[in-house]
């Protein structure tokens, strides 16, 4: 399977009267954009803010982010099973505008909504803090289900997303990077003296607010299963999850998998990249079981010599991560786990909720546990009402004059556990 | 500007009272240095000054260890340290735990920094590394000369205010306290490096060794549950509405005891769920999910139970260090004994 990606760089962002990509700017009209929110009638108000690298701006409690993309040529729409009908995609020509994002912010859903500072001290742990943002803050309808209001806004957001990713459509494009995986046996022959790598996607859906969707399919129905990397590209893994900001995989970050995107700039140099194993995260015993089993008799059968194994979430996941560790270990493939750690505000106590004596090599995507200080942002996009109860803040987090107080972990994607940012953790 | 005031700490043989016929040498101070307190105070400088030392015998310390350490503090409030140096004590066993148990004491006590120096082995380093810098010197006295300077740094970094460096760097033990930096490549470009090193056999680092997990057995089961007094504790988050004790909805720094006499069972209008790490819809419409007062109501009255405790205890588990949940638990636990409970329900979420 094979992917051009088309990447149409973004600098800008402005209010038009037609949404489109001039000279590096993207325009969006705003009104359109509303409409298109409002055509679900859980939503009952809708607004679009815009949010650029360096101002004075603080978003909460955000929900999701996803960059607008396009398909150009190729079977499938993007976001299949979610927005779009069921369609394989990954194929032909998609474009991208990287740069931009479509942000969905509003009333809390659960607790797990996060905090993204445009500027100051607290923006350099968020990757959203350098992108050009279309924020749309949301009104669910009275006494709306919380269920059906995630599931509103979680439409919603990839509506607009893709109704932005339209404009690039017909852009051509700063630059484009082909991707390539072949069938299994021609893919193991191409380049037959590299070693053959693989990587175990572990999705989080420990459900009830924590569920990640495939073609539609909630990640907590599957079985594990082989995807090519470039259907990841199209959108055929969309987030639904409150998990903890700072370890949320976004419908972004989907997008734009960072091992998949390293894996493929090694591919064919020193490394045979041969493609993904999907699997999920559920709280029963029985289903971790099942899935480590199949984990790791898929990556025994596709002949993998090593594999990256990532994660989404803490605590309950730590688990499944271990358990995928040991069991594609005791295959005799080697491992290399990505995490992020929760060792107390203090530091002093275990990263993780579980461990094995095969997690030898493991990379930290920081400590989400640190207390930092948020100062005040000029203008608030979406409301601080929720700061004291959600993952990261306590009683006293937010102050009278508008500055915050909270773990690190509060910021939407700051501590990633798929090695997107440069954060990391060491012992002192 | 007057100079930083100092207090070291040396045992009966490093104070040059005598050798071990002086181990049960109960504390005592005198002011001014002594020995060691040479090399320190000229590593120093001139803007500090050791004001006072205080000696104790080593087997005296570790007999008396309460006694030793009021008395060790009572004796050096009047001279309000702002900097506390312990030995250091090389491979000293006794020393180096009166060392660290002092430095400790004074750093808590007093809130100023203090700190000492050990050989990698001496069981004092991994007693007390958590809880203090502690700089690694060589294995006997002879490495004086080299351990003070470091000391030294060490110190007035601390005082200062100034960043500590990695452990290699500012020469103290490692003490498992996991730190923030920004690394200059991602965390996939790092995993993919790893990972290539390691299919090749080639050495590669962990960025987390594993730490040790405490496994707790579990308890001998009970023969007779109608004779039991059961008692529910949940790391679910469940509190009075109000949350009354504003426990945290993660990374909970204290739990709750809450009383349920006369309840037949947990009510909606009586009680929510504070938690923030899982979906409390259905909880919150029936609380009975987590603290399943119902059920064990019903079970007390037919008998199949003993009693059950009029009380459950909550926090919230989500994100919750494993530091503050021993904290918990081992008090949680005196309190559930001292009221006479034989069998404990967790309820998990």
């Amino acid at each position: 399977m094979k992917l051009e990606l088309g990447k149409i760089l973004i600098q800008d962002v402005q209010f038009g009267a037609k949404t489109e990509v001039v000279d590096r700017t993207l325009f969006v009209n705003k009104e359109e954009i509303i409409e298109l929110v409002l055509e679900d009638d859980r939503l009952i108000g809708a607004d679009v803010e815009l949010a650029r690298p360096g101002e004075s701006v603080r978003i909460a409690p955000v929900k999701d982010v996803i960059e607008p993309r396009v398909k150009v040529t190729g079977g499938g729409v993007l976001f299949p099973g979610m927005i779009n009908k069921v369609e394989q995609v990954g194929s032909g020509r998609t474009h991208a505008l990287v740069g931009a994002t479509v942000i969905t912010c509003g009333r809390i859903v659960g607790f797990q909504e996060g905090l993204i500072d445009m500027s100051g001290p607290a923006a350099k742990y968020c990757p959203f803090s350098e992108t050009n943002n279309v924020v749309l803050v949301i009104e669910p309808a009275d006494n709306l289900e919380t269920h059906d209001y995630e599931t509103a806004g979680r439409l919603a957001g990839l509506k607009v997303a893709a109704y932005i990713g339209e404009a690039g459509k017909n852009i051509e494009p700063d630059e484009v990077v082909v991707y390539e995986t072949k069938p299994l046996l021609e893919q193991a022959l191409q380049y037959p003296d590299l070693p053959k790598i693989g990587y175990v996607h572990m999705l989080q859906s420990q459900g009830l607010l924590h569920d990640t969707y495939y073609y539609g399919v909630d990640a907590k129905q599957l079985v594990p299963t082989f995807m090519y990397p470039t259907e990841i590209m199209d959108g055929a893994i969309v987030s639904g999850n409150c998990v903890a900001p700072c370890d949320k995989v976004t419908t972004f970050h989907h997008l734009n998998n960072p091992i998949i995107e390293d894996l493929f700039a090694r591919h064919g140099k020193d490394l045979n990249f041969m493609g993904v194993v999907l699997t999920n995260e559920n709280v029963f015993l029985a289903d971790k079981d099942r899935s480590s089993d199949m984990t790791a008799k898929l990556c025994e059968f596709f002949g993998f010599e090593g594999v990256i194994i990532s994660e989404e979430g803490y605590g309950n996941p730590d688990t499944d991560l271990m358990m995928n560790c040991q069991k594609v270990s005791q295959k005799g493939i080697k491992v290399v786990l990505i995490t992020d750690e929760f060792p107390g505000r203090d530091g002093k106590s275990q990263s993780l909720a579980d461990t094995v004596d095969e997690a030898d090599a493991l990379v930290s995507c920081g400590n989400g546990n640190v207390i930092i200080n948020f100062p005040p942002m000029e203008k608030v996009i979406g409301t601080l009402d929720f700061v004291e109860t959600m993952i990261g803040g306590y009683e006293g987090s937010l102050k009278p004059d508008g500055s915050i107080e909270a773990e690190l972990q509060i910021v939407i994607a700051s501590t990633i556990a798929n090695g997107y940012n440069k954060l990391a953790a060491r012992g002192h | 500007m007057s100079k930083i005031k100092v207090v070291h700490y040396l045992n009966q043989f490093f104070a040059q009272i005598g050798g071990e016929e002086m181990a049960d040498m109960e504390p005592e101070l005198r002011e001014g240095l002594i020995g060691p307190g040479i090399a320190l105070q000229q590593a120093l400088g001139a803007d500090y000054e050791i004001v006072a030392t205080v000696i104790c015998g080593d087997n005296y310390f570790g007999s008396n260890l309460e006694e030793a350490q009021s008395r060790i503090l009572e004796l050096i409030k009047p001279y309000s340290p702002q900097l506390f140096v312990a030995g250091p004590a090389f491979n000293a066993g006794r020393y180096g735990v009166a060392c660290g148990t002092i430095a400790t004491a004074v750093e808590k006590e007093f809130g100023i920094p203090a700190l000492t120096g050990m050989y990698v082995e001496n069981p004092g380093v991994e007693m007390f590394k958590k809880d203090l810098y502690i700089i690694e010197t060589a294995n006997s006295a002879a490495g004086m000369r080299k351990a003070m300077p470091k000391i030294a740094t060490l110190a007035k970094k601390l005082i200062n205010g100034n960043e500590i460096d990695l452990p290699a760097e500012d020469g103290y033990h490692e003490r498992g306290i996991r730190v923030n930096y920004f690394h200059d490549k991602r965390g996939s470009t790092r995993a993919v490096d790893m990972l290539l090193q390691k299919v090749k056999g080639e050495e590669y680092q962990t960025e987390y060794p594993m730490p040790f997990f405490d496994r707790v057995p579990p308890a001998t089961p009970i023969i007779d549950m109608s004779k039991a007094k059961v008692a529910i504790v949940s790391s679910g988050g469940i509190v009075p509405l109000g949350n009354p004790d504003r426990i945290e909805s993660s990374s909970a720094t204290k739990f709750g005891k809450y009383d349920v006499t006369g309840m037949d069972r947990m009510s909606k209008d009586d009680f929510i769920s504070i938690h923030g790490g899982y979906d409390t819809a259905y909880i919150l419409e029936d609380p009975n999910l987590a603290i399943p007062l119902d059920v064990l109501r019903e079970m007390e009255k037919e008998g199949q139970i003993g009693e059950l405790a009029n009380y459950f205890y909550s926090t919230t588990g989500t994100g919750t260090s494993v530091g503050n949940a021993e904290v918990f638990g081992t008090e949680i636990g005196k309190q559930l004994l001292a009221d006479g409970v034989t069998a404990v329900i967790l309820t998990s979420t």
